[in-house]
């Protein structure tokens, strides 16, 4: 979708301001965020792509409004309310009023550094060969889906050069909503300035993406 | 994105320190989460993850041509022989500075980062400024972490739009020849390892 999350080259959000010595977390809830996002993913009941996807859907004066952890935080609530776990109402009140959605399953403390350190791997293998090669000269698709994608905006109807074909990885785009894995190749595609932003761009720039093999025709 | 940093975080009235609290007491009663695994997951990433991590990857790499080599065809299996895999860092590509070319990481979509190699991303790194700037304006971006690179230095940029998470090994500086990867390791900064750096040149005796 052509969300608030999709930010490569708009203007006017100033300097980046990076913070030196910055800590992990501003804030003690920002701690309590992180972990409960975490856990509340463990349950097996959401995927990642759906996650982005909640996210992007803020409304976009919210999402510009809010911190990463706000962003996730809110994010979690509709998940959790569109999987059954929570409701408004216990929202309002900040206590359970009733039972929900059972859990696949919780995560306990014993079992955090094992779930950690294993990740959630998304290589999947593909049935038949990749459709492009590393030097092939690609176009992006020109797409505007109301649904999840992970082809920004920038480099739609782009003409670029595959630099690497990757594994087969689980396509958020079906992914995010409930509609499968159905798994593809990626690609690590390489355009240049020029292409990408046209008049005054640098002549010295770069920029690639990693494209899921239906985001790409000959060129 | 600017942050005050002046409020009381710890204030039982600051809405968002309200509303996650809340969300964890609900969780809680209902037995969804565990307390104490949320307290295992952030001491996981305050004390056990983090940059250091990715500093001993590029230490080696500098030193130990066999590893080098290994970084390049297999990061992901590379970076696990020292133990470091898992959340956000299951499918890694370790990326090459060189002479000609410096390379930068960013996630304009969201906030794709290798987690197992370097810890929680930081606000800048999540936040518009930088994923809005980082693919058109690159050289406005370094500028503001303090580095202005040769006109003549090409500059690639890796937006992490897929599940791939991106290390970059920064060139080894000058005056290192004979050094231990243990000290090696400590020239080697996050931002170096993120591109909006360069590994620190050690400071004459």
């Amino acid at each position: 979708m052509n969300g608030p999350q999709d930010l490569g080259g708009q203007m006017g959000f100033g300097p980046v301001n990076p913070e030196k010595d910055e800590p992990y977390f501003h804030a003690a809830w920002e701690k309590r965020a992180l972990g409960l996002t975490l856990a509340a993913g463990a349950m097996g009941h959401w995927n990642i792509d759906e996650s982005r996807h909640a996210r992007e859907s803020l409304h976009p004066a919210d999402y510009y409004s809010s911190s990463y952890y706000e962003i996730w935080t809110k994010a979690l609530e509709v998940l959790l309310k569109r999987h059954g776990f929570v409701t408004d109402a216990e929202l309002v009140q900040g206590h359970a009023l009733g039972k929900g959605t059972e859990p696949k399953r919780v995560l306990q403390a014993e079992n955090v550094a094992a779930v950690l350190a294993k990740g959630g791997p998304c290589d999947r293998p593909v049935g038949q060969a990749p459709r492009f090669q590393a030097g092939n000269r690609v176009r992006t698709r020109n797409f505007n889906p109301h649904t999840h994608t992970r082809l920004p905006r920038y480099a739609r109807g782009k003409t670029g050069m595959v630099e690497a074909v990757r594994e087969g990885f689980v396509f958020p785009d079906t992914n995010a909503h409930g509609q499968g894995e159905n798994p593809q190749y990626v690609y690590t595609v390489v355009f240049t300035a020029g292409e990408i932003w046209g008049e005054g761009a640098d002549p010295t720039l770069t920029v690639s993406i990693d494209a899921w093999e239906s985001y790409l025709e000959p060129a | 994105m600017s942050h005050d940093h002046d409020h009381h975080h710890d204030n039982e009235l600051d809405p968002m320190a309200a509303r996650v609290r809340a969300l964890e007491t609900i969780l809680t009663e209902k037995g969804l989460v565990d307390p104490e695994a949320i307290h295992a997951i952030v001491e996981t990433y305050e004390t056990k993850v983090g940059p250091r991590n990715g500093a001993k990857v590029v230490a080696k790499a500098w030193v130990d041509p066999e590893f080098n080599a290994w970084l390049r065809r297999d990061a992901t299996a590379a970076i696990a022989s020292l133990s470091y895999t898992g959340r956000q860092g299951e499918h890694m590509q370790a990326v090459f500075n060189t002479p000609e070319t410096h390379n930068l990481v960013v996630c304009t979509l969201c906030s794709c980062y290798p987690w197992s190699v370097l810890g929680l991303p930081p606000v800048w790194y999540k936040s518009p400024p930088y994923r809005s700037r980082a693919v058109i304006d690159p050289r406005g971006v370094l500028a503001e972490f303090d580095l202005v690179l040769p006109d003549t230095t090409s500059i690639r940029v890796w937006d992490s739009t897929a599940e791939l998470r991106y290390l970059i090994i920064p060139l080894r500086p000058e005056g290192t020849d004979g050094w231990s990867e243990e000290r090696l390791a400590t020239l080697v900064t996050r931002d170096s390892m993120i591109g909006t750096g360069l590994a620190r040149v050690p400071e004459v005796a």
